[in-house]
C-alpha cells in the first residue's frame, strides 16, 4: 500500500474540518442577523419602559374658592394681572392648615404647577359666574411631585441629594392618602406648545411646525419630482445635459443632510431674506433634500409601465405628451405615491438641516401660519433630550414615541397603497 | 397677504380662460358637433389661453415680490433726513430693521423718535402703494395675455403643440432643480469658506491641531482670538466613522450572506422588514438611544473592566451609528451578492464545495467590488451623520485614538458653530462653511465612486 492518499482519502480527511467551519460560518451569520433584531427589541423596550409614563400626569385635588376680594380687589377684575396664584396659594393652605413660616410655605407653593394659576384663570375668563363660589378642581402638580409619584425620585436618599425636601415629601404623602393625589391622562403633552416646566410641555407646537413644513415640502416635491421623473425617463435625449442631471440626482440623494441645512441658510435666510425658523424655509429645505428620493421612486414606477401600453396609444395616434399623461402617468400614479410617502417620512424624521435655518428655537406659541416661528417634532425631540429635568427625559420618550407612530402610519399607507393599487403585468 | 389672494385669483381665472377659450374654438368651426374642423382637440386651445392669463401674470408676481423689500426700503431710506444717510453699513441696516418692526407693530430696540415714526408710516405707505399697483398690474396682464390668446385662436391654430412645448419645458425646468440644487451648494458653501480663508490661512485650516473656535463678539472683549485647526475634527470623525465600519461592515455583511444563503423565506420575511425599520427610525432617535441609554452601558462596562471612560466617548456614538448603517450595508451587499449570476453559485456547489467556500472564495470575490463601492457609500453616511454625533459625543476637540475619550466630529462643529449668536461673517461662523465644504467635497468623492463602481459591476453581469 502506497503512503499517497487519493484524492478520495484526502476530501474525506478535510470533511470534518469543513463541515465545523461551514457551521461556524452559519452560527456568524445568524448571530449578525440577530445583532440588529436584537438592537431593535431594546431599542423599542427601554422606550416604552421610559416614555410611556409621561402619557400620564399627577394632579392634585384642591377646593379652591373664587375669592372676589384677592380677585378684584378694586371691585373689577383684571384678568391678566389678576392673583390667580393666590387662590391656589390659600387652597393648598387650607388643606395643609399645619403649614407656618416663610420658609416652609414656600416649598408648599411648590408643589403645585405654575399653570394651575392659568387654569384657574382659563375658568373665569369661560364662565364668570364662578366668581365667588368655591369649587373642587384638579391642578397639575409640579414636575419633581409627578416624579416621585411615578416613582423616579427615591425618597430615601438624603435630602440634599433629591429635588424634594423632607417636608415637601411629608406634605405629598399626607395629600396622597387623604386620596387628593391622582394620575390622569396627560392631555397637556398633546394641546400645548413648549415650556420650560415640563409638566406644562408639550408637542402641539412642534407638530403642527412639522405639518406646516410638511405640507410645503409634499407640495412642491412631489409634482417637481414626477415632473423631472418623467422627462428623465421619457423625453429627455442621451445627452450631456442629461447624463450630467441623472448624475446630479444619484448624488444629492447621498449628500449629508447637514449641508443642505447649509444650503438653506445661504441662499433662503442670508441671500433671499426669508424669516428664519418659519415652516416655510423649513419645508424648502426638505424639498430639496426629498425631491432625488421621489425621483428616483418615480423613474422606478415610470420604467414599470410596460412599453407595449406605450406603443397601442402611439398607434392610435397619441402625441408623445398624450401617451405619458393620459396612460403612462396614470398607471404609474401608485409607485409614485409610495415614493412620495416614503420621501415624507424621511422628510419628517429629519432634523440637522433645521438645526442649520434657526428651528431650533425655545416657541411656546402653536404656530399657525407657515411664516410663524415654529420648531419639528424631531428638533423638539433633540431640544428636550437636552434638558437636564428628570422629566423631560420621559417626556423626549413619549415625543419619540409619537414621532415614530406618525412613521408606522405613514409607511403603512404606502404598504397599503402598493398592495391595493399595485399592478402585475 | 394678499400676494397669495392674488394667487388664488389667477388660478380662477385660469379656470374661467380654459372654459372660453374652449368654447371660443369650438364656437368659431359651428358649435360642439364640429370639432373635427379644428387642428386640435378643443381642449386644447382652452388650456393655451389659460396658460397665456397665468404664466405673465404669475412671472410679474413673483419677480415683484422677490424685488420688492429692497426697492421699498430704498425709497425708505432714501427718505430719512441727511444725518442718518451718513450710516455705516451695519448701523443703517440695523436702523431698517427698526423701521421695519415698528412698521408691523413688533418691539423696537430703539428709542422711538419722529422720524423713525415718518419712517415707519412711509414704509407701510410704500409697501401699501406697491401691492395696490401689483394687483393692478397683475390683473392687467392676465386680460391682456387672455385677450391675446383669444384673438390668436383660429381653426388652424396648432394649439396641441403649444401647449406641449410649454409643458415641455415646463418638464425640462423640473429636472434641472438637481443641477442648481448642486451649483447652490457648491456656490453657498464655497463663497462662505473663501471669506474664511481670507481671515485664516488653508494651510493652517487643514493642518493646524489645535481647534479652538471661541473669537470675541466685540473688539474690545476679552477672549480668545479662536484657532481653527481642523485637524482634531478630521481625528474625530475618523475614529467615530471607523467605530461605526467596525460595527456594520461585519454585521451587515453577513446579515446579507445568512438572508441570501441560509435562512428560510419564513425568517427572511421576517427579519427583512425589521432590519428596515432600523433603516427607518430618524437620526435624533438613534442620538437619544446613544445619549442616554448606551453611552451610560459603555461608561460601566468601560469602568469595571478599567479602563476610564468619558461620559461622552466616541465609542457609544460610533456603536449606534454602525448599528443604523447596518441595513444600508446588508442591502448594498444583497445586491451585490444577487448580481452575481447563478451558474457560478451552481458550478461552485456542483463541484463539492460547502456553501460557506462557494460564498468566501467564489461569490464574495466576484461581488467585491459592488461591496467596496456600497461601503464607500456607507462611510459616507457615517461622515456626514449629524445627530447621533451632536447628541452623544462630545464637544471637546481632542486628538486621540482611544475610544472612550471624548471627541468631536465635523457636522457636531457646524452645528455648535451656526446654532449660536454670532455676526455672520466672524471667523467662527465661516468656520463651519468651511468644514461644510470640506464635508461636502469628501462625501462627494466617496459618493461619485461608490455609485460608479457600483454601477459598472451590475452592468458587467447584465
Amino acid at each position: 500500500m502506497s503512503t499517497e492518499l487519493t484524492t478520495r482519502q484526502k476530501v474525506e480527511a478535510g470533511l470534518a474540518r469543513r463541515r465545523r467551519k461551514e457551521f461556524t460560518f452559519r452560527l456568524v451569520g445568524m448571530f449578525a442577523t440577530a445583532v440588529g433584531i436584537l438592537f431593535l427589541v431594546i431599542f423599542f423596550a427601554t422606550l416604552l419602559g421610559k416614555g410611556s409614563s409621561a402619557f400620564s400626569q399627577t394632579f392634585l385635588q384642591l377646593n379652591v374658592e373664587f375669592n372676589e376680594d384677592v380677585l378684584a380687589p378694586n371691585g373689577e377684575l383684571d384678568l391678566i394681572y389678576a392673583d390667580f396664584d393666590g387662590l391656589i396659594r390659600t387652597a393648598l393652605l387650607n388643606e395643609l392648615p399645619d403649614v407656618s413660616g416663610r420658609g416652609e410655605r414656600r416649598e408648599l407653593y411648590r408643589l403645585v404647577s405654575i399653570g394651575a394659576g392659568y387654569q384657574i384663570q382659563e375658568m373665569i375668563a369661560q364662565n364668570s359666574e364662578l366668581m365667588g363660589t368655591t369649587q373642587s378642581i384638579w391642578v397639575p402638580v409640579s414636575a419633581n411631585v409627578d416624579m416621585l409619584m411615578k416613582g423616579n425620585i427615591d425618597a430615601s436618599l438624603d435630602e440634599s441629594l433629591r429635588p424634594l425636601s423632607d417636608w415637601q415629601i411629608g406634605w405629598i404623602n399626607k395629600l396622597d392618602q387623604a386620596g387628593r393625589l391622582d394620575k390622569k391622562f396627560n392631555t397637556a403633552l398633546f394641546t400645548n406648545g413648549d415650556s420650560r416646566e415640563p409638566e406644562l410641555a408639550g408637542i402641539k407646537g412642534a407638530t403642527m411646525g412639522s405639518f406646516f413644513m410638511l405640507v410645503v415640502t409634499i407640495a412642491l416635491s412631489f409634482p417637481i419630482g414626477v415632473a423631472a421623473a418623467i422627462y428623465l425617463e421619457e423625453f429627455a435625449p442621451k445627452n450631456r445635459w442629461s447624463d450630467l442631471i441623472e448624475v446630479n440626482i444619484n448624488n444629492l440623494a447621498a449628500v449629508p443632510s447637514i449641508v443642505f441645512g447649509l444650503l438653506g441658510l445661504a441662499v433662503f435666510i442670508n441671500w433671499m431674506a426669508l424669516p428664519r425658523s418659519a415652516p416655510l424655509v423649513g419645508g424648502l429645505v426638505l424639498t430639496l433634500l426629498t425631491l432625488p428620493v421621489i425621483i428616483i421612486a418615480s423613474r422606478a414606477a415610470i420604467k414599470a409601465v410596460p412599453p407595449s401600453i406605450r406603443e397601442a396609444a402611439l398607434g392610435l395616434g397619441a402625441s408623445q405628451m398624450q401617451v405619458v399623461f393620459h396612460h403612462v402617468l396614470p398607471l404609474a400614479m401608485p409607485g409614485m405615491l409610495t415614493g412620495a410617502i416614503i420621501g415624507m417620512s424621511r422628510a419628517l424624521g429629519e432634523s440637522a438641516p433645521l438645526l442649520m435655518i434657526g428651528m431650533i428655537a425655545f416657541v411656546v406659541d402653536v404656530p399657525g401660519s407657515f411664516t410663524d416661528p415654529s420648531t419639528a417634532l424631531p428638533v423638539q425631540i433633540y431640544l428636550w433630550a437636552d434638558s437636564p429635568e428628570r422629566a423631560f427625559a420621559e417626556r423626549t420618550s413619549a415625543a419619540i414615541i409619537v414621532l415614530l407612530g406618525f412613521l408606522l402610519l405613514m409607511n403603512l399607507t404606502a404598504v397599503i397603497i402598493r398592495k391595493r393599487m399595485e399592478r402585475k403585468w | 397677504m394678499q400676494s397669495t389672494t392674488l394667487i388664488l385669483l389667477l388660478g380662477f381665472f385660469s379656470i374661467g380662460a380654459f372654459y372660453l377659450g374652449r368654447g371660443h374654438s369650438l364656437s368659431l368651426v359651428g358649435g360642439p358637433g364640429k370639432g373635427m374642423a379644428l387642428h386640435s382637440l378643443p381642449g386644447y386651445y382652452g388650456y393655451f389661453v389659460a396658460i397665456w392669463v397665468v404664466l405673465p401674470a404669475l412671472t410679474l408676481l413673483l419677480g415683484w415680490v422677490l424685488i420688492e423689500p429692497k426697492i421699498v426700503t430704498a425709497l425708505v431710506v432714501s427718505g430719512l433726513p441727511d444725518s442718518y444717510q451718513s450710516l455705516s453699513a451695519g448701523e443703517l441696516n440695523l436702523l431698517v430693521n427698526n423701521i421695519r418692526n415698528l412698521a408691523s407693530g413688533d418691539v423696537v430696540s430703539i428709542a422711538i423718535d419722529e422720524n423713525l415714526r415718518g419712517a415707519a408710516d412711509s414704509f407701510n405707505d410704500y409697501l401699501a402703494k406697491s401691492r395696490q399697483l401689483l394687483a393692478v398690474l397683475v390683473i392687467g396682464l392676465a386680460a391682456l395675455g387672455g385677450a391675446f390668446a383669444w384673438r390668436k385662436i383660429h381653426p388652424d391654430l396648432r394649439a396641441r403643440n403649444k401647449v406641449e412645448g410649454v409643458v415641455r419645458w415646463a418638464l425640462i425646468g423640473a429636472s434641472s432643480i438637481a443641477v442648481f440644487t448642486t451649483i447652490g451648494i457648491v456656490l453657498s458653501v464655497l463663497f462662505e469658506a473663501l471669506m474664511f480663508f481670507q481671515k485664516v490661512p488653508a494651510t493652517e485650516f487643514l493642518f493646524g491641531t489645535t481647534w479652538s473656535p471661541q473669537t470675541a463678539i466685540r473688539a474690545d472683549q476679552v477672549g480668545s482670538s479662536g484657532s481653527f485647526g481642523a485637524v482634531p475634527l478630521f481625528a474625530g470623525t475618523m475614529l467615530i466613522t471607523g467605530i461605526a465600519m467596525f460595527v456594520s461592515v461585519p454585521v451587515g455583511l453577513m446579515t446579507a450572506i445568512y438572508l441570501a444563503e441560509y435562512s428560510t423565506s419564513r425568517i427572511r420575511g421576517i427579519a427583512k422588514p425589521l432590519l428596515e425599520i432600523l433603516a427607518g427610525i430618524p437620526t435624533v432617535v438613534y442620538g437619544f438611544f446613544a445619549a442616554l441609554t448606551v453611552a451610560p452601558w459603555v461608561r460601566k462596562a468601560g469602568e469595571s473592566a478599567g479602563f476610564e471612560v468619558a461620559s461622552e466617548s466616541a465609542l457609544a456614538a460610533g456603536l449606534v451609528m454602525g448599528i443604523m448603517i447596518i441595513p444600508l450595508v446588508s442591502s448594498l451587499t444583497d445586491d451585490a451578492i444577487n448580481a452575481v449570476p447563478a451558474s457560478m453559485r451552481d458550478g461552485a456547489l456542483g463541484l463539492g464545495s460547502t456553501r460557506s467556500e462557494t460564498m468566501t472564495k467564489v461569490i464574495i470575490p466576484a461581488a467585491l467590488p459592488g461591496i467596496v463601492g456600497g461601503i464607500l457609500l456607507a462611510v459616507s453616511r457615517a461622515i456626514g451623520e449629524t445627530m447621533i454625533v451632536v447628541m452623544a459625543a462630545g464637544l471637546a476637540a481632542n486628538l486621540t485614538a482611544n475610544p472612550f475619550e471624548a471627541v468631536t466630529t465635523v457636522t457636531v462643529q457646524i452645528v455648535t458653530l451656526l446654532v449660536g449668536d454670532q455676526e455672520f461673517d466672524s471667523a467662527k461662523t465661516l468656520a463651519a462653511f468651511a468644514l461644510g465644504l470640506m464635508l461636502f467635497v469628501v462625501t462627494l468623492i466617496l459618493n461619485v465612486i461608490g455609485l460608479h463602481v457600483v454601477r459598472k459591476y451590475r452592468e458587467q453581469y447584465e
